[in-house]
């Protein structure tokens, strides 16, 4: 479904993602781990479309040049990025935002549009499904949500929106451990055979949940080693090698990576005069 | 970003046509004698000569402003003319079937109806081109309710001890340089009164048309609520597309006495100019209500149009527990300049004030708020909320804020909270990632952006303010 061949991508002369090859096959589910600053986010955003990088190589989507493609195009194409940070847009109903889309992609794929009606019967059975108030749908796209709401919003378009690929860019992350349980079961219910899955994380804990087919270790822009999903345990014990090893078994604060996708993520500055 | 930035220029004014409406015009200049012509054409009475003569003596003494933060070459007021009509074909209509059908024309065009029959929703809609009102729908069912609701011309003959009453109570003819000029030379306008206890059984508009060339439009709008009347009122407008810039400089009063609401509500899209700034229409607009005891005055105002803006709609909150809002969106494009807020003036106790602001600029316009909250030494416990943000499209754009506060009561609660966005690449990327094209995203984001003034407006007109914003921003991505 993806192949990714000698895919890299650079910033200001900075190159972060150094020769990637990558392949999924229709159904499987792979994880991408590593430590900050590997480049783990840089390759869901350059894989989704985001501008300011510098690409070269090849992915092909289904067989179409995916490096080609606006990224409105890969989303009807079926192509979806949980972010790492999800966006808040102040004043734009979630409901809305969310059949917009819904209706966006499915237009790209020759469908009829939801009716408001139709959409609304399905949001509410996948926001059950994922623990959310059905408030949500009359608030702001994020707007004010905590790390959690917005992560489980982001699982919830997943699940409306039905993708066949779905990146997750450390959609674990700020999750205590019951919302990382009820993100998980979400993410786990998409799995169908069909639909490919690329999880992006730092810790492994997800993948206990979420077992993955394949897991690759990114470190400075390369892949440096691949295995099955006990290659996730093994990392959890020894580090990715690069640090000293913690001999707590406590997992590391989050921080954010460096790069151009996250500097534009934080929300936006406020003054009060 | 950029690249599509630029495309915005090439947006076309939609309501640019000019209508070939045999129109009679006054002599250019502004001088006693325009005045004395003007009152003649309308066959006024002596005290409207005299009111106007005076004011046009004050405006000889004054200079012009400066200080707004907009920048025009020199207005030369004696190469204007002051008066244009369209020339009636015949005697005076009597009736809307009578009304001259080119202008008829002009107003389906801007799809304003004027035949009451195929208005889909009860509003009455008095229609004004160049300096004269030409039809005034549904006069019939309003004064069943005893609503008064008329051209200002039609008024100062029929109802001239209500106009002596209420004009200039609230913007005196010196009030300052613009409205010195309209009270010398105002054309028509509309004239609104809802008598005591009345509820105005439907929306009043009053739709505002230039067609003339070289010709200023002054109109004077006096709406006045007696005690415990409301009414919801709404203006719009547009312009030819012309090389040359026209001055605009009208005067809104409001009347709001005790326990009365008025809510006043603009959709502002005058020609704005090419994309290399010329031509356009030159907005200088005093509005102002006045509210007396438990009254509530509320302004919203959408602003997308004219080369300039420079218009400050307030409220003297003179009545104890009185309420002024001040809502607004001005989106600025190509060369547009905005200085626009407003003044709430809080004289009675517990009067309460709120202010919201939205400024949206591209291009290599520039956005202005400019407001001022002032209490004084009476307004025990009055309060005011500001709230005031910009959203910048592109690099080339200016958003500026010039809040002024003056507090002379401990016991008043000012609040001022302002915000300055850029249109957020990050805002972009995840609508786009969710399938929408680049062009709506920027319309969800920037309708977001100004959600709590669109829903001030009365319904119809807030999709009407969604789809001008669309047309205003169109091609501002692609």
């Amino acid at each position: 479904m993806l192949s990714i061949q000698n895919l890299t991508a650079s910033v200001d002369d900075n190159e972060i993602l150094r020769g990637i090859d990558l392949d999924i096959a229709p159904g499987e589910v792979h994880a991408i781990m590593g430590p900050n600053g590997s480049g783990k986010s840089t390759l869901s955003n350059v894989l989704a479309g985001r501008e300011g990088y510098e690409v070269s190589g090849k992915a092909l989507f289904d067989g179409a040049d995916l490096l080609s493609m606006e990224p409105e195009e890969r989303a009807a194409a079926g192509l979806f990025l949980a972010f790492q940070y999800p966006v808040e847009i102040p004043g734009v109903g979630n409901m809305y935002f969310l059949r917009t889309a819904v209706n966006a992609v499915r237009a790209g794929r020759g469908e009829p549009e939801l009716s408001a009606t139709e959409f609304l019967a399905e949001a509410k059975e996948k926001m059950a499904a994922l623990d959310m108030d059905p408030a949500f749908l009359s608030r702001s796209v994020n707007a004010g949500f905590s790390g959690g709401e917005k992560k489980r919003n982001e699982v919830l378009q997943m699940s409306l929106l039905q993708p066949r690929l779905a990146i997750l860019d450390e959609t674990d992350s700020g999750l205590d451990i019951d919302a990382l349980r009820v993100v998980a079961e979400g993410i786990e219910a998409l799995r169908d055979g069909e639909r490919s899955m690329l999880l992006i994380t730092h810790y492994p804990r997800l993948l206990e949940y979420v077992r993955p087919d394949t897991v690759h270790v990114l470190q400075a822009g390369r892949i440096v080693r691949e295995g099955g999903p006990e290659l996730a345990h093994e990392l959890e014990e020894s580090g990715y090698g690069e640090r000293p090893v913690d001999d707590t078994s406590a997992p590391r604060v989050s921080e954010p990576e460096s790069g151009p996708d996250d500097s534009d993520a934080r929300p936006q500055a406020r003054s009060l005069l | 970003m950029v690249d599509t930035i630029d495309t915005l220029v090439e947006r076309e004014y939609a309501f640019g046509f000019h209508s070939d409406i045999d129109t009679e015009i006054a002599p250019k200049g502004l001088n006693e004698d325009t005045v004395r012509l003007i009152s003649a054409k309308k066959n006024e009475p002596e005290w409207m000569l005299e009111w106007r003569l005076g004011a046009l003596r004050h405006f000889l003494t004054l200079t012009e402003p400066t200080w707004p933060r907009v920048s025009y070459p020199p207005i030369d007021y004696q190469d204007m003319h002051y008066w244009a009509a369209p020339k009636p074909k015949g005697p005076s209509p009597t009736s809307l079937d009578e009304v001259d059908p080119e202008i008829r024309e002009t107003f389906d065009k801007l799809g304003i109806s004027l035949d009451e029959q195929k208005r889909l929703s009860g509003v009455a809609v008095d229609a004004i081109i160049d300096s004269v009102s030409v039809a005034t729908t549904f006069k019939a069912t309003l004064a069943e309710a005893g609503v008064i609701f008329c051209s200002f011309s039609e008024a100062v003959q029929d109802h001239p001890e209500l106009v002596q009453k209420y004009l200039g109570s609230v913007v005196g003819p010196r009030d300052n340089y613009f409205a010195a000029l309209n009270s010398a030379v105002f054309s028509d306008g509309s004239f609104c009164f809802v008598p005591a206890g009345v509820r105005c059984p439907m929306e009043l508009s009053t739709y505002f048309r230039i067609n003339a060339e070289n010709t200023g439009q002054f109109e004077r709008t006096l709406i006045v609520a007696e005690e415990g009347a409301s009414v919801s009122y709404l203006e719009g407008c547009t312009a030819p597309m012309r090389d040359e810039n026209q001055l605009h400089a009208a005067v809104v009063e409001l009347v709001a006495l005790d326990d009365s609401s008025i809510k006043y509500s603009t959709v502002q899209n005058w020609y704005p100019g090419d994309k290399n700034g010329k031509g356009g229409i030159y907005n200088f607009v005093t509005k102002r209500g006045r509210a007396g005891n438990r009254a509530k005055i509320s302004w919203t105002q959408v602003e997308t149009g004219s080369a300039i803006t420079w218009k400050y709609p307030s409220v003297i909150l003179q009545g104890d527990d009185s309420v002024g809002e001040f809502y607004s969106v001005a989106v600025t494009t190509n060369h547009q300049q905005a200085d626009t807020g407003t003044k709430m003036i809080h004289i009675g106790r517990n009067s309460r004030s709120t202010i919201v602001s939205k400024g949206v600029s591209a291009g290599v316009a520039q956005n202005s708020y400019r407001g001022l909250v002032k209490v004084l030494r009476s307004a025990e416990g009055a309060r005011n909320h500001t709230q005031c943000d910009s959203l910048l499209m592109g690099p080339d754009c200016g958003a500026h804020t010039f809040p002024y506060v003056e507090v002379r009561n401990d016991t008043a609660q000012i609040e001022h909270e302002a915000s300055t966005t850029k249109i957020g690449e990050d805002q972009l990327f995840y609508c786009r990632q969710r399938g929408l094209s680049e062009e709506d995203a920027t319309n969800m984001i920037v309708n977001g952006f100004c959600r709590e003034v669109f829903d001030e407006l009365p319904m119809e007109y807030a999709v009407e303010a969604q789809a001008l914003m669309r047309l205003t921003l169109e091609g501002a991505v692609g």
